[in-house]
């Protein structure tokens, strides 16, 4: 079974002061999300992450399409209960202290009484706020209210976690924890749906991505499949300070290094340049694949439709 | 009550309490001891009928007052400030919020009310040194001016379902004006013919009706309520604000959360 399964859901607003305008938010979107995977949903902004998200939540009513979570419709009282949601910048009840919304949340959620309590405690030290329980959410910092927002979503020991923008406003450790926590669920068999825009965060931790842009899919598989699905580049370096202009024809990024040149291009082009070279009577040092980074990957989907748009705009 | 309603009425009540709606109390008490201590020297013969007077109206309006501005903000406050996202994603129904903040809120006014009522008959004691047997009736006018309270928070919570909170409290306040005049509004749309006639009686009939419910008059000249009106008025309440509520649920049921 799926943990999640997203079946052409699709949302478009109407917009303008007579709301006849349509803006799609969001094209028809296929995904599934296996149970216990750590999955990233990447994309700039705007690029239809938190549409996604509300829609899943329940929060906004798609146009068309469906999807279910668990097995079972996205509205029904049964599958939330079985998950935690944390919205991109949180803001809760400030009148509230941590450990007075926890405590809040958890009878909502259906935490039984004698088990929460304790459930709190433990939340609390989790994320670091045992110390700050007793204090007013008006008080916090971003980070914290970030931390208590993480706490909010898995109190109630969720199957499926769901957080927009986890990292955002937390400092480097705090990243880091993030980070370590979204493990230990996946390790407690949990399925972790998060976005991000912070690719190194994601190219650490998911088994999986899906790449969004404008509102459309672009790519989904795993970091390692993405990246060698797309030939990779390499880095050539010679000795001497001579370009052959034939290198420049084919695109070649070069860099005159001291005593060496080093170009970068495509590996369809690398047996053509060392001919050039050859040609040239320039001497070989070195032919090393450069590595795709995710960001490159993610810059290679995402700046061609950017492009268009900003064309078309 | 359904576990997740009593919860969110809970915590709304946590909410006002915190943001000191209940601060209003001094202000109350504060008037109550200085009309009472006033009427006491200025008026002979009349000081009962004026502080009953006085002070219900006052417990009308302040309870007016709190129910339309915290009423109008229950919804749009959680949707602006996105507190709703991590409520509704829980095993929590859209209706359920909605009733739940109708009851957390007419609880918040109860408990007002009921200290306030004790301030009006402590300003009582204090003017006529001893209660009547007609002082009974006060408690039916206090009654009637919760149902008042019950069906401007309804309302309220209609209004904001929809509408930003400016707006709603334009409503609001509209619906409360137009409604204290209702009797006289069903009055004109007697005296016309046509078209007026059938636009006067349709606002009339669907404006709430809150000078029925304002005995204040009454019970400040130590007149009887008869029960056939409190059953009526208890009836006509509750069901204006079941369909008030109704209809911020249908409304609520299909909005789209920005």
């Amino acid at each position: 079974m799926a943990a999640i399964e997203i079946l052409g859901l699709e949302k478009i607003y109407s917009v303008g002061f007579w709301r006849k305008r349509p803006k799609r938010a969001l094209h028809p979107l296929q995904l599934k999300v296996e149970e216990g995977e750590i999955f990233g949903f990447l994309g700039p902004n705007g690029a239809g992450k938190t549409t996604t998200l509300k829609l899943l939540m329940g929060l906004t009513f798609p146009t068309g399409g469906s999807a279910r979570i668990l097995d079972m419709e996205i509205n029904d009282p049964r599958m939330k209960a079985q998950i935690g949601f944390l919205p991109e910048q949180p803001y809760f009840y400030d009148y509230l202290t941590a450990r007075e919304l926890l405590e809040y949340y958890g009878q909502l959620s259906g935490v039984p009484a004698k088990e929460r309590s304790r459930k709190v405690g433990e939340i609390l030290a989790r994320v670091g706020l045992s110390d700050s329980a007793n204090v007013q959410l008006r008080k916090f910092s971003k980070g914290m209210l970030q931390r208590a927002g993480i706490a909010q979503a898995i109190l109630h020991d969720p199957k499926v976690v769901f957080f927009d923008e986890p990292m955002s406003g937390l400092d480097p450790m705090g990243r880091r924890e993030v980070r370590d926590l979204m493990e230990q669920l996946k390790h407690e068999g949990k399925t972790v749906f998060f976005s991000t825009h912070i690719l190194s965060d994601a190219e650490i931790l998911c088994d999986r991505v899906a790449i969004m842009n404008l509102g459309q899919l672009r790519g989904v598989g795993a970091v390692s499949d993405l990246l060698s699905s797309v030939r990779g580049k390499v880095e050539l370096v010679w000795q001497g300070t001579v370009v052959p202009a034939a290198l420049r024809a084919l695109g070649a990024d070069c860099h005159v290094m001291g005593a060496t040149v080093r170009a970068v291009l495509s590996e369809k082009d690398q047996d053509a340049a060392i001919e050039a070279l050859r040609r040239e009577r320039l001497r070989l040092v070195s032919v090393i694949p450069v590595h795709m980074s995710l960001e490159d990957y993610f810059v290679e989907q995402v700046k061609p439709a950017q492009a268009k748009a900003g064309v078309s705009a | 009550m359904n576990h997740r309603i009593f919860h969110i009425a809970t915590n709304t009540f946590r909410e006002a309490v915190r943001d000191r709606v209940l601060y209003n109390l001094i202000a109350f008490a504060l008037l109550m001891s200085g009309a009472a201590i006033l009427v006491g020297q200025i008026s002979f013969g009349i000081e009962r009928l004026v502080v009953i007077n006085l002070g219900l109206t006052a417990v009308s309006l302040f309870g007016t007052v709190i129910a339309i501005f915290i009423g109008i903000g229950l919804v749009s406050k959680e949707i602006d400030k996105r507190t709703l996202y991590t409520v509704l994603s829980r095993p929590v129904r859209r209706w359920e919020f909605i009733v739940g903040k109708f009851f957390g809120l007419s609880g918040t006014l109860v408990v007002n009310t009921f200290f306030m009522a004790i301030g009006v008959f402590a300003a009582l004691l204090y003017v006529s040194r001893h209660f009547q047997k007609t002082d009974g009736w006060i408690l039916v006018a206090l009654y009637f001016i919760v149902l008042q309270f019950l069906m401007i928070t309804a309302l309220s919570l209609l209004f904001s379902s929809y509408s930003s909170p400016l707006m709603s409290a334009v409503f609001a306040f509209c619906v409360f004006v137009i409604g204290s005049f209702a009797e006289d509004l069903r009055g004109f749309a007697a005296m016309t013919n046509g078209f007026t006639r059938w636009l006067a009686t349709g606002a009339a009939y669907l404006v709430p009706n809150f000078s029925a419910l304002n005995v204040i008059s009454v019970v400040a000249h130590e007149q009887p309520v008869s029960a056939q009106l409190i059953f009526y008025n208890t009836a006509y309440a509750l069901i204006y604000a079941t369909m008030a509520i109704c209809g911020a649920v249908l409304i609520f049921e299909h909005r789209n959360l920005k």
